[in-house]
């Protein structure tokens, strides 16, 4: 697993070097994720080809926290779906890529999320699907732990079960913040576990920083329900002024707070200053066409 | 109008196994057929809507053609967001039936009438809406929902609703059809009011008015050709809706309307606000301003 640790330290990077260039972005939410996304698509457990995003047997990623896409458009770039320079240019005039994420435009990315509440009922269509054309594709969702305040969730949470689909794993990335406070001071959604359990899920709960658990808790298969991995997570993981610190959901760092930053990524300026160069002329290519067109 | 959407539904799944019916606990009975014969092919969701919208384009990005079938009322307000994001933003080929057009399900009272669905709807990029206005022209556009690669809402009345047509007739979505021809007047209607409308027209015939009736069966693409031979034609329009007058096919009408440069008389007629009173569907329809003689009695007005 020492390579998943690099992995997740590259995303990491990404995703602050694509909010530093879009100026802002869900960075919180994103850094929460990165271990269990790098687990996902680097340790042997989605399966996919960046060459053939349509390949008809893959496993499908729903990231219905659309907010924290840096993770998912880093990790993407990472397996090859397109170049890293892409993301760059995040949010700007020509981009495929948004603060959001969208499907069609961007290669690998399985669902228009970001409106909260959407993607659980999405995944259930997909492996339902599945089912229905005795496919062994696998579905993985991640939805926030704020998230689960939408009543949309538990209608899915009650579907799922109920039609049987233990070809689908949801994982709540369980950082127990949202965007203004702790989640326990808005609703109280403990205990938390234990109402998926009711729900008739199979329930795991793991340390989402944990690359061996979470690997372990992805591969759980239970016949006949489908899977829910409480992932005990930590916002903004990996830069300590961030970690735990609502504020954190969409704030953008500062002078002072960017050297400390860089220096916990493990980022340099000599990374910046490369992806500044890959960026600007295809930035500017791309702005000038927008604007004849 | 319900039982023409299932038979014809029925037929569609047995021919093609990519036809699936999604029920969302409603019409249990008329199932039985589905249930029967093709299981496979049938789910009922249990009243959850935004759930079954939502599952409905998951299974349509894998190839399916789900029909998701409740009340209209559910799905265009409950679920909007569904609809909008999941289903229109995502392209997804879902179809989406809501039974109850209008105030058709009168007694029930305005939180099961669909009358400001289309005002939703109309302004969501990539959906298709069809009001058919008759059994034979439901069943048209069951077929015509299925052969369009898209997401498409068909909107139904219940199954109390005559033929309006004799005989058959070619079907094609963003055509409307002028169902009977006239030169002093426009009567323009969608969904199973043509129907009153085409009674009203009789009346006017022996009054010595020949009014024209176009039956907008797509509501979205809308066709600006009829609406505009008939503003060179006739002059004077009415629209004539069980939906209210804001969002729906006067809105539409309007829109091209202000768009040709032309002017002309112009009245909408449909509700101006909730569904008041309680009765059976004609008698609701008078009580809220959309009845026959109401109908007459506009059109006497714009022609004086």
């Amino acid at each position: 697993m020492s390579e998943i640790s690099e992995i997740a330290k590259d995303i990491r990077k990404k995703i602050y070097m694509t909010a530093h260039y879009a100026g802002g972005g869900h960075m919180g939410a994103s850094f929460s994720m990165a271990d269990i996304i790098s687990v996902l698509y680097f340790g042997n457990v989605l399966r996919y080809d960046a060459k053939n995003p349509e390949w008809e047997e893959r496993d499908k990623f729903i990231l219905s926290k659309g907010h924290a896409c840096y993770a998912l458009y880093a990790a993407l770039a990472k397996a090859g779906y397109y170049p890293e320079e892409e993301l760059w240019n995040v949010g700007k005039p020509g981009s495929k890529f948004g603060g959001h994420p969208k499907m069609h435009d961007i290669p690998g990315v399985e669902a228009s999320t970001g409106a909260l509440g959407h993607g659980l009922s999405f995944a259930i269509g997909i492996a339902y699907a599945n089912k229905r054309d005795k496919k062994d594709s696998h579905v993985y969702v991640v939805l926030g732990d704020g998230e689960c305040q939408e009543g949309s969730v538990w209608e899915g949470a009650l579907s799922a079960p109920t039609l049987g689909l233990d070809n689908m794993t949801v994982i709540v990335d369980h950082n127990k913040l949202q965007a203004m406070d702790d989640l326990e001071k808005i609703v109280h959604m403990k205990p938390f576990a234990d109402k998926w359990r009711a729900f008739g899920w199979n329930v795991v709960e793991i340390d989402g920083h944990d690359y061996g658990q979470i690997k372990d808790g992805l591969l759980v298969r239970a016949e006949g329900k489908p899977t829910l991995i409480v992932a005990n997570t930590i916002k903004g993981k990996g830069v300590s002024f961030m970690e735990n610190v609502p504020i954190w959901h969409y704030r953008m760092p500062n002078e002072e707070e960017i050297p400390v930053l860089m220096e916990e990524l493990g980022l340099t300026e000599a990374d910046l200053e490369q992806s500044q160069q890959a960026r600007l002329p295809e930035m500017l290519q791309k702005v000038r066409g927008t604007q004849k067109g | 109008m319900r039982t023409a959407y299932l038979d014809t539904l029925y037929e569609l799944a047995r021919q093609d196994q990519r036809v699936y019916a999604l029920i969302s606990d409603n019409g249990a009975i008329v199932y039985d057929k589905y249930r029967r014969d093709l299981a496979d092919q049938y789910l009922n969701l249990g009243i959850s809507e935004a759930n079954m919208l939502g599952m409905a384009a998951g299974m349509a990005s894998c190839g399916k053609i789900p029909f998701s079938y409740t009340i209209g009322a559910f799905l265009a307000y409950r679920a909007f967001e569904f609809i909008r994001n999941d289903i229109c933003l995502q392209k997804q080929n879902v179809k989406i039936v809501g039974t109850g057009a209008g105030q058709v399900y009168s007694a029930l009272g305005p939180t099961h009438h669909s009358t400001e669905d289309l005002g939703g709807l109309r302004s969501l990029p990539d959906l298709t809406i069809l009001c058919p206005a008759s059994p034979l022209e439901v069943r048209k556009a069951t077929v015509a929902a299925y052969e369009h690669e898209g997401p498409v809402y068909l909107r139904l009345g219940t199954n109390r609703e005559p033929e309006i047509y004799k005989e058959d007739y070619a079907f094609e979505i963003g055509k409307g059809i002028t169902v009977r021809d006239g030169k002093d007047v426009t009567l323009i209607g969608t969904g199973s009011i043509v129907g009153d409308i085409l009674g009203v027209v009789e009346q006017l015939q022996r009054d010595g008015i020949h009014a024209r009736v176009i039956n907008i069966h797509t509501i979205k693409p809308i066709d600006k050709g009829i609406i505009l031979r008939a503003i060179e034609e006739t002059g004077k329009i009415i629209t004539v809706e069980d939906h209210n007058i804001i969002g729906g096919l006067g809105s539409a009408v309007a829109e091209v309307i202000a768009e040709s440069g032309k002017g002309v008389a112009f009245k909408r007629m449909g509700l101006q606000k909730f569904s008041n009173g309680y009765g059976d569907y004609v008698q609701v329809k008078e009580m809220n301003g959309i009845g026959i003689k109401q109908v007459y009695d506009e059109v006497k007005m714009i022609i004086k």
